[in-house]
């Protein structure tokens, strides 16, 4: 973990409520799946986002969705300087994910898929995403997971866009042999249920600190007691126990 | 250095900086950020007898210069504390730590202390007495002075290190509480705990926190701190330990002001990981600033 002052460089809308902030500063070591923890004037707690991409080294990408005061006042910045905290969570396992991972994302959980769709097609897998979302004003990033070489379905649940229904309509009949994913609950678990394949499932909890010394995200595994920012926030499909 | 030292119940320290317990864990998640040997002492995550998951989640909620937590004494139990959590520490603070206990009954009390006693790397015992008590039929073991005494002659009965009892500030008179506490027996005591706090999650219209209610903390709370402090310092001979929203250099020396030896910083280091390192760092130029020699003498230096 490292604590970073980055200067905003960029944010726009790219979906609806949907924001896309560029930052530049320190971003060495950071990995695909792993969180940056960010203090805003006025609020007391840092407000946890995952990381979409290191483009280059001392660019920080990040996209969020605006859902309360500190996403809400994120919008609205255009420039400054932001305190950081980075290197957060123990980030996606690359190494297990054979020649034809699957990415699955929904929603604002699409965001982290991207910088470790990258990695992957780099070291020459095939990678293949579904991207879920509710409508078609939601959607964001087909086009750039398209750019990176991957193969990609988009769902939306109203049918306004790509395949009517949820991620779990897209994976019929697709061979992958290893999933990695972020996305609400209830996608995690149905995805879970889809497949006899292993995989890696990213999980959201409101934090305190976000570095593991307040036990405010806590959640029981098969594996024992995890905490959801410093553990997690990925975890094996084996480890999971879906009780909520 | 020597300007900053003081001595809290016959252990010296090297400045009066404690992280508060649950803020800090059992400290080596913080020794990766830096070395954890400057503090003056820290206190561990609350322990109990038997190991504890704590509450449902969330547990945790944004407040107006503060935060609310209800996470429910999540720890290992102190068998696994002593064997598994000490040994890390050991390797990354050479110090004694002051062992923060919590338990549902006097005899949960005694069981712990008893165990910790037998471990060198334990200076103090911070027996934390505001979560409920089961046995008591649910009143707080904290909210009652008879109850609080009665804690206090159970550990000191164990025990032979000092033991500074942790108050809730949830009381309607906190100084009849440390008052019997010292009767008892108490080396020190420490206040304040987090307030009891609610928040409301308007769309859902559900309380934010899964217990509903939890601790309130942060810097919010600092001029109550400060009220309480005041209040047991004038009211006990024995040393108090002052806490409650500190999160700078000029906090820790109105905390002293007010009548504390040493202070735990809590809910600033969630936000801000290096925030003892710095008040350390930034103290000297500080004492400077408000013509300061020793930190020593400025201890309940407003009557």
């Amino acid at each position: 973990m490292k604590q970073t002052l980055f200067e905003i460089k960029e944010n726009i809308k790219i979906a609806k409520n949907v924001f896309r902030m560029t930052l530049a500063g320190d971003t060495e070591g950071i990995i695909p799946g792993q969180f940056v923890n960010i203090k805003l004037d006025g609020l007391y707690l840092r407000r946890p986002i995952s990381v979409c991409d290191v483009p280059t080294d001392g660019v920080l990408v990040i996209i969020y969705k605006v859902v309360g005061k500190g996403t809400e006042l994120m919008s609205e910045m255009s420039e400054g300087k932001l305190d950081v905290l980075t290197g957060l969570g123990n980030g996606y396992d690359i190494s297990l994910s054979g020649d034809a991972p699957l990415l699955v994302g929904g929603g604002v959980g699409v965001p982290p898929l991207y910088m470790l769709a990258k990695k992957l097609i780099e070291e020459g897998k095939r990678v293949s995403v579904i991207l879920g979302f509710n409508t078609k004003d939601e959607i964001f990033y087909e086009d750039e997971f398209k750019a990176l070489g991957a193969s990609v379905a988009v769902t939306t649940v109203d049918g306004s866009y790509g395949i009517k229904g949820f991620v779990t309509d897209a994976m019929k009949g697709k061979d992958f042999t290893y999933f990695y994913s972020c996305g609400p609950e209830p996608m995690l678990k149905a995805l879970c249920r889809a497949t006899e394949v292993s995989g890696e499932l990213s999980f959201e909890e409101r934090m305190g600190c976000g570095f593991g010394a307040c036990m405010g995200c806590s959640c029981k595994t098969l594996t024992g007691n995890k905490r959801i920012c410093k553990d997690g926030p990925v975890m094996k499909k084996e480890e999971i126990i879906w009780e909520k | 250095m020597g300007k900053m030292k003081v001595d809290l119940c016959g252990i010296e320290l090297d400045n009066p900086i404690i992280p508060a317990s649950g803020t800090f864990g059992y400290g080596y998640e913080f020794a990766e950020l830096y070395d954890i040997n400057i503090l003056g002492t820290f206190s561990f995550k609350g322990t109990t007898k038997d190991p504890r998951f704590g509450n449902p989640t969330p547990r945790i909620a944004e407040c107006s210069s503060g935060m609310i937590n209800a996470v429910g004494l999540q720890n290992p139990g102190v068998e696994k504390v002593i064997s598994e959590e000490l040994p890390k520490l050991s390797e990354c603070f050479n110090k004694k730590v002051m062992a923060n206990v919590s338990g549902f009954s006097v005899e949960d009390y005694a069981y712990t202390c008893e165990k910790l006693d037998k471990c060198d790397q334990v200076g103090w015992l911070e027996v934390n007495v505001s979560c409920p008590n089961v046995h008591g039929g649910g009143m707080s073991f904290g909210t009652s002075p008879e109850a609080a005494a009665e804690v206090t002659r159970a550990v000191k009965a164990v025990t032979t290190k000092p033991v500074l009892i942790k108050l809730s500030p949830n009381v309607t008179d906190i100084v009849s509480i440390a008052k019997a506490c010292e009767e008892a027996g108490a080396d020190g005591i420490s206040l304040i705990n987090t307030l009891l706090g609610m928040r409301i999650d308007l769309k859902r219209r559900t309380p934010v926190i899964a217990n509903k209610m939890g601790g309130f903390s942060g810097s919010a709370i600092f001029p109550v701190a400060v009220r309480m402090v005041y209040q047991v310092a004038n009211a006990v001979e024995i040393p108090v330990v002052g806490m409650g929203g500190v999160s700078s250099a000029e906090d820790v020396i109105e905390m002293m002001l007010a009548g504390a030896t040493a202070v735990e910083i809590g809910a600033a280091n969630l936000v801000d990981p290096f925030v003892c390192r710095d008040i350390i760092r930034d103290l000297p130029s500080v004492m400077e600033k408000y013509g300061i020699t020793s930190l020593k003498e400025i201890i309940g230096g407003v009557r």
